[in-house]
């Protein structure tokens, strides 16, 4: 019998294969961020400038590959019935979920290097913690493609995409990526800062953008591990592979 | 004795308060081709899901070679055509059987498998731009892969012309010969008819009927054949002798009821040949297979 591993690595070559060839997961995972980044990076439409921009599309990316694109790819896996299919192979549940998380972390990590690439080139530099800010991001990771296969395995594929785009649209907008908890008004600010969006991002720009310590990185570690465990647990309880 | 590659005993599959599969027992040998016939929603594609481990069951248990279907050992020996999806709509053919291949020890060569099944490995069509058919025989390679030593098949001829329906049929009995086990759901019974050793009834959930083909068109004690309604048949009678009962049984279908032998077909050919009777179909056996399960599934309805 095949091992373990070699199965897991059969499935993420599998992942990655159908990923980086599906022209809107491109668009999503490449494209949008490196936009945002220009975009972000030459205007003034947020506060600090390239420095304050990279943050925040890092943040953009990860919700991007992990959370949307993850979401919507596993949702039609399911209506087509190729997940059903699978699972009467040797090819196990942790092999599955493994190897699309390892597929997940590698595009996610060549989506942030050419937000990081892009932004280097636009005059971007870090004088902040990389180990910190590379905690923060694999909680982030964590915490969106849990979310996103929740979402994958308990509603229709139609839904999937729907309910994806539209989050993608309302974390980006509303969520405390674009526009900080701290700039809305009280009420609102409150309640967004507990977001895993908001959370990410501040927890990214506090990482990368000067000498800072652990602790004041601990609220947005502690709220993206609560998220993340949060939907791990529906996504184990909810997930159908039909 | 052979190997019994699914023994299946006492299988109840309930969807809430419906019970979809209702105390079936049954067991399949290596080298086997048992079919699970029966209407709409009698429990066939349940059963299968069962066996293959997708569904569990309620009560009762279903082996695969004496382990459980979810066991990651049984699964490696068995192969599984869906009767709805299975296949990456973006994928191409030889490139979904490629990374299949990676999950088993002992996999049949991609290339050579599709092209045995009349699928060009080079094609860069994906499979959801390929007709029903096409994707079937795509679906019916990726249960071949494994080389397996118990395959299931649910509506393998679904969708398939005529030359393909033939070329799986012929691909299912040479796998069968070669001693693996296959157990096929079908609407279609005259494939059940040609390929089947044992064939299994399911109505509303329950085994109504089982046996092989001949035991339960009663093949062994009955002719019959069709030809013109209202012939004479005290002539025919006195031809076959005594020892058979003689009957128009409907309109145009006679029933010779007696010890089946050559002899007889060859008696009942020689009759209509003599009495100018232009018989349409002769066959071993009082009623075709469909008119067992109709008849078989009636009241279960």
């Amino acid at each position: 019998m095949t091992t373990s591993w070699a199965r897991t690595r059969a499935h993420t070559g599998w992942e990655l294969r159908l990923l980086l060839r599906n022209g809107e997961q491109l668009l999503l995972v490449f494209i949008i961020p490196a936009v945002l980044v220009v975009a972000l990076g030459l205007t003034k439409f947020v506060s600090g400038g390239i420095d304050s921009a990279i943050p925040r599309v890092l943040t953009i990316s990860i919700l991007a590959t992990c959370f949307t694109s993850l979401a919507i790819a596993t949702g039609f896996e399911r209506r087509s019935g190729a997940l059903r299919f699978l699972a009467t192979t040797p090819l196990t549940r942790v092999n599955l979920l493994t190897g699309k998380a390892l597929a997940t972390a590698i595009v996610t990590s060549l989506s942030v290097l050419v937000v990081l690439a892009l932004g280097g080139f636009l005059g971007w530099r870090s004088g902040g913690s990389w180990p910190l800010a590379l905690l923060i991001a694999l909680l982030g990771i964590f915490t969106f493609a849990s979310w996103g296969l929740f979402l994958a395995g308990a509603l229709r594929a139609e839904a999937v995409l729907a309910v994806a785009n539209g989050a993608f649209l309302a974390l980006i907008l509303f969520g405390g990526i674009i526009i900080s908890p701290a700039q809305l008004p009280v009420g609102m600010g409150s309640v967004i800062k507990f977001l895993p969006s908001a959370a990410l991002a501040d927890g990214l720009t506090v990482a990368l953008a000067g000498p800072t310590t652990s602790v004041e990185l601990l609220l947005p570690a502690c709220l993206l591990a609560v998220w993340g465990a949060a939907g791990a647990l529906l996504a184990r309880h909810y997930f159908r592979w039909e | 004795m052979s190997q019994t590659a699914l023994q299946v005993d006492d299988l109840v599959v309930r969807y809430g308060v419906f019970c979809a599969v209702d105390q079936v027992s049954f067991s399949v040998a290596a080298g086997q081709v048992t079919a699970l016939v029966g209407p709409n929603g009698a429990g066939k594609t349940s059963t299968i899901e069962v066996c293959t481990g997708l569904r569990m069951p309620f009560s009762g248990s279903v082996r695969l070679f004496g382990r459980p279907p979810t066991e990651l050992a049984a699964r490696a020996r068995i192969g599984v055509m869906l009767q709805l999806g299975g296949l990456y709509p973006t994928a191409k053919p030889m490139e979904w059987l490629t990374y299949l291949a990676r999950l088993y020890s002992d996999p049949a060569d991609p290339g050579t498998l599709l092209r045995s099944l009349g699928i060009d490995p080079k094609t860069k069509t994906a499979t959801r731009r390929m007709s029903g058919g096409e994707q079937q025989r795509v679906k019916l390679a990726a249960a071949l892969l494994p080389q397996p030593d118990l395959l299931f098949l649910d509506e393998p001829t679904a969708g398939l012309d005529p030359a393909a329906r033939r070329d799986l049929l012929a691909a299912l009995s040479t796998l069968s010969s070669e001693g693996a086990a296959i157990v096929l759901t079908t609407h279609q019974l005259a494939d059940v008819e040609e390929i089947a050793d044992f064939v299994l009834v399911l109505a509303a959930g329950h085994l109504v009927a089982s046996g092989t083909v001949a035991e339960l068109v009663g093949a062994g004690n009955t002719m019959s054949f069709r030809a013109t309604a209202g012939l004479d048949l005290s002539t025919l009678a006195k031809a076959l002798g005594a020892g058979f009962e003689i009957r128009e049984a409907r309109p145009g279908q006679y029933l010779v009821n007696g010890l089946t032998s050559p002899q007889l077909l060859a008696d009942i050919t020689k009759w209509c040949a003599a009495n100018g009777v232009q018989a349409t179909e002769i066959r071993s056996g009082a009623r075709t297979l469909e008119d067992i399960v109709i008849e078989a599934t009636r009241g279960q309805k």
